[in-house]
């Protein structure tokens, strides 16, 4: 009996502690610190949200740099992220990454006619984990760059440098692998 | 793999040691100290009369048990109840029976398996003081039941262990709470939402809406880690930008994985004074750490067959990490992944930074087995250590059988009664996980869970009743919730916790009462290589064996078949 009393008055502790209080300071000062980052990290313009620096969106315009492919219903769903699930022998897998591959060969040739399927680095046409992975491979950018630069009638150069611009380093100089941001670098295409 | 890769890994075991070692010499401290601070002498005044008194095995035990099954009404109850109640803003509906009664076990276990995605599932209620709580409670409760257990080693013709709720007190105030604080602050700053606006639409650039979820999820980001918990926000867990936004966040989050079972070592070599011991117990455990990495991260950069077939470029370096990206965020590449995975599933956390339904079959047969060990390779908090005590006791007994003397461990005769106990918390967990996955092998109702079919089935279903029965809680994630599933998931889940949890507080009991005998030149020493190797090898072989048949239906064929 005794045990379930204290049991009891733990659990309502607990609860106001560690369910209530410790969120509620933690939010607090995140509000006050980093009122951007805490929500998300969005990006406004002209008071409306075009997106997140930390969430793939579906880019399908030529004119634009293109995402990793998706495996959340619809693709690039922030709202419910999920891996794909399917497992390293599976025909399913074959098809998908085949499709995929045959897509880009399609899209990017005009522009690069020596393409070939051996030029197509493997993030491009594999889902991402959370399905919005924000970042791209710099070689599938580069693989874009020719497209995006005839399309938009701009020096090769001129999208290389925005490239650059939209790489994200390592932590620290060695933590983690490099990417290119695609939404950062479409804004900065469109002139944003 | 590439320097680079190599060089992250040796950063991440020599920040392991160099925090790790630390933090031990402050819980061996926290759990030590006689005197109680002002706001814990209250704690105790709140509770009533002496309930903060030593207590034996059995009223040590009893505690655990009536604590731990209050909390489950109560956090079953929140689940069903969310749509009516407030800090809702999505209006989510109350979660279903069978998935509530998962979820229950899963987070008062300190399992965080998920049959749901959070943030289209679990209201901010539910996360905060439902599951969030949990992620606390059920590692202190772990924590609590290792302090008590080391005391009983340590102790000398003693009739108690401790008490259950200042040992829990200790452990989530002075360790788990001001460690969540500051890891919460860091991943605040790198852009892990920490709001309580409902979750945002966007217009992109293209003109669709975008629904982008969001919650108060770096305060529960930063205890899911430490406490080994797993159980994340999103559905994708950290994979998720959300949750794990940069190579930075992928670090420390990595490094709190392990961070208290690894400190932990260190506190019982300082509790028992036995500090050479410890240190070969952790070794013991690195060796096989670093075993399961030099596996996982080659099979992963060599690629499945289908990506290699494919034509597509694997090759890392110029402008990627290659390999096997399938379900695999490129901030973090190969060799994050990989370490990740070897991490989260020898510690009993089991949160993904990647898909482990995609991974190679050797790759993926690495936290299957690493899972199936018992979650002792640094293990849960707490529950990793105390079930290695069982392999300890079982490797000082066959020592014991090669000398043909009465074996000894830390200077007390181990006797048929500790072996016993020993041989049950070894075995139960694998046992049990063997026989529920035949049955959800052999029945039309278990069989409904399936998402890859063939030989891949089997693995996910293996890995199913594996991670949940030695509450990890990672997944092969494409395997579905059923109300099959889900309940017999739920009592894999309290067995697999509370067996080894009782039986590691009877061993305690047990060794407290025992005298000290000296050493003698016939004793079995425990501190130095030898005993590495002989532990390494009973868990091996006594774990290791039992899997064996099971992996040739599973991962094996697959890697033979393609």
């Amino acid at each position: 009996m005794t045990a379930l009393v204290r049991s009891a008055i733990v659990v309502v502790l607990a609860t106001l502690v560690f369910g209530f209080a410790y969120p509620a300071i933690m939010t607090g000062f995140a509000s006050v610190a980093f009122p951007g980052k805490s929500t998300a990290s969005l990006v406004h313009e002209n008071g409306r949200i075009v997106g997140s620096r930390l969430a793939a969106q579906n880019f399908t315009w030529p004119r634009y740099f293109h995402e990793r492919p998706s495996g959340t219903a619809p693709a690039y769903n922030a709202g419910a992220t999920t891996f794909l699930n399917l497992g390293p022998t599976s025909p399913d897998l074959a098809k998908l990454v085949a499709q995929n591959a045959q897509a880009i060969l399609k899209l990017e040739r005009p522009y690069n006619p020596g393409l070939t399927i051996h030029d197509i680095p493997v993030d491009a046409v594999t889902t991402s984990g959370s399905g919005i992975d924000p970042d791209i491979s710099p070689a599938y950018a580069s693989l874009q760059a020719r497209r995006v630069a005839a399309v938009r009638h701009l020096p090769l150069a001129t999208v290389q440098q925005l490239i650059k611009k939209a790489t994200v380093g390592r932590s620290l100089g060695f933590l983690g692998e490099p990417g290119v941001n695609v939404l950062e670098l479409n804004l900065a295409l469109d002139g944003r | 793999m590439s320097g680079q890769g190599i060089g992250q890994l040796l950063v991440y075991a020599a920040a392991l040691i160099a925090l790790g070692y630390p933090l031990g010499i402050w819980m061996a401290r926290v759990y030590g100290r006689e005197r109680d601070g002002v706001v814990e002498r209250g704690f105790y005044r709140v509770l009533g009369r002496k309930s903060s008194e030593e207590q034996d095995w059995k009223a040590y035990g009893k505690n655990v048990l009536v604590f731990s099954v209050l909390f489950s009404l109560v956090v079953y109850g929140i689940q069903r109840l969310q749509g009516h109640l407030f800090l809702n803003p999505d209006h989510l509906k109350g979660v279903a029976p069978h998935i509530a009664l998962n979820t229950t076990a899963s987070f008062v276990t300190n399992t965080n398996w998920q049959y749901y995605g959070g943030e289209f599932t679990m209201s901010y209620l539910t996360q905060m003081a439902g599951l969030a709580v949990q992620n606390f409670v059920s590692a202190g409760v772990g924590m609590a039941v290792l302090a008590a257990v080391i005391r009983g080693i340590a102790r000398r013709s003693a009739g108690t262990l401790g008490n259950f709720w200042r040992d829990l007190y200790r452990s989530v105030v002075f360790i788990l709470l001001p460690l969540s604080i500051l890891l919460a602050v860091i991943l605040i700053s790198q852009g892990v939402p920490q709001t309580f606006h409902a979750h945002a639409t966007a217009t992109t650039l293209q003109g669709a809406h975008q629904t982008i979820a969001r919650g108060p999820f770096a305060s529960q980001e930063a205890i899911k880690q430490l406490g080994t918990n797993g159980g994340g926000p999103y559905n994708s867990n950290s994979a998720v930008p959300f949750e794990n936004p940069n190579g930075l966040t992928d670090f420390l989050e990595l490094l709190a994985i392990l961070l208290i079972p690894a400190g932990q070592v260190f506190m019982f070599g300082r509790m028992v004074n036995a500090r050479r011991h410890a240190a070969v117990v952790f070794a013991a455990m690195f060796a096989m750490f670093a075993i399961g990495v030099a596996v996982n991260l080659p099979s992963e950069q060599h690629g499945s067959q289908v990506l290699r077939n494919s034509g597509v470029n694997i090759a890392q370096g110029h402008g990627q990490s290659g390999g096997n990206m399938a379900d695999k965020e490129v901030r973090f590449g190969i060799a994050n992944t990989a370490t990740w995975t070897v991490a989260t599933s020898d510690a009993s956390n089991g949160s993904v930074n990647g898909g482990f339904d995609a991974q190679t079959p050797a790759g993926g047969a690495v936290p299957l087995v690493n899972l199936f060990l018992g979650e002792v390779v640094f293990g849960g908090v707490g529950s990793g250590l105390y079930g290695m005590f069982f392999y300890i006791l079982i490797a000082v007994f066959i020592a014991g059988l090669m000398v043909g003397r009465t074996p000894e461990y830390l200077g007390k005769k181990i006797e048929a009664r500790e072996i016993k106990i020993a041989a049950l918390g070894a075995l139960f967990v694998p046992t049990m996980v063997l026989v529920m996955a035949a049955v959800a092998i052999g029945t039309k109702s278990g069989l409904a869970s399936v998402y890859n079919h063939g030989v891949h089935g089997f693995t996910e279903t293996l890995y199913a009743y594996d991670s949940q029965g030695n509450n990890n809680g990672s997944a092969f994630a494409g395997y579905g919730a059923t109300s099959f599933s889900a309940t017999l998931g739920a009592v894999a889940m309290y067995f697999g916790r509370f067996v080894p949890l009782l039986a590691a507080l009877a061993l305690g009991g047990s060794l407290a009462q025992k005298k000290i005998v000296p050493a003698s030149a016939g004793t079995f020493r425990t501190d130095g290589p030898t005993f590495g190797v002989l532990l390494t090898g009973v868990i091996v072989l006594t774990a290791g064996l039992m899997i064996l048949p099971a992996l040739t239906l599973g991962p094996i064929v697959e890697g033979l078949m393609h």
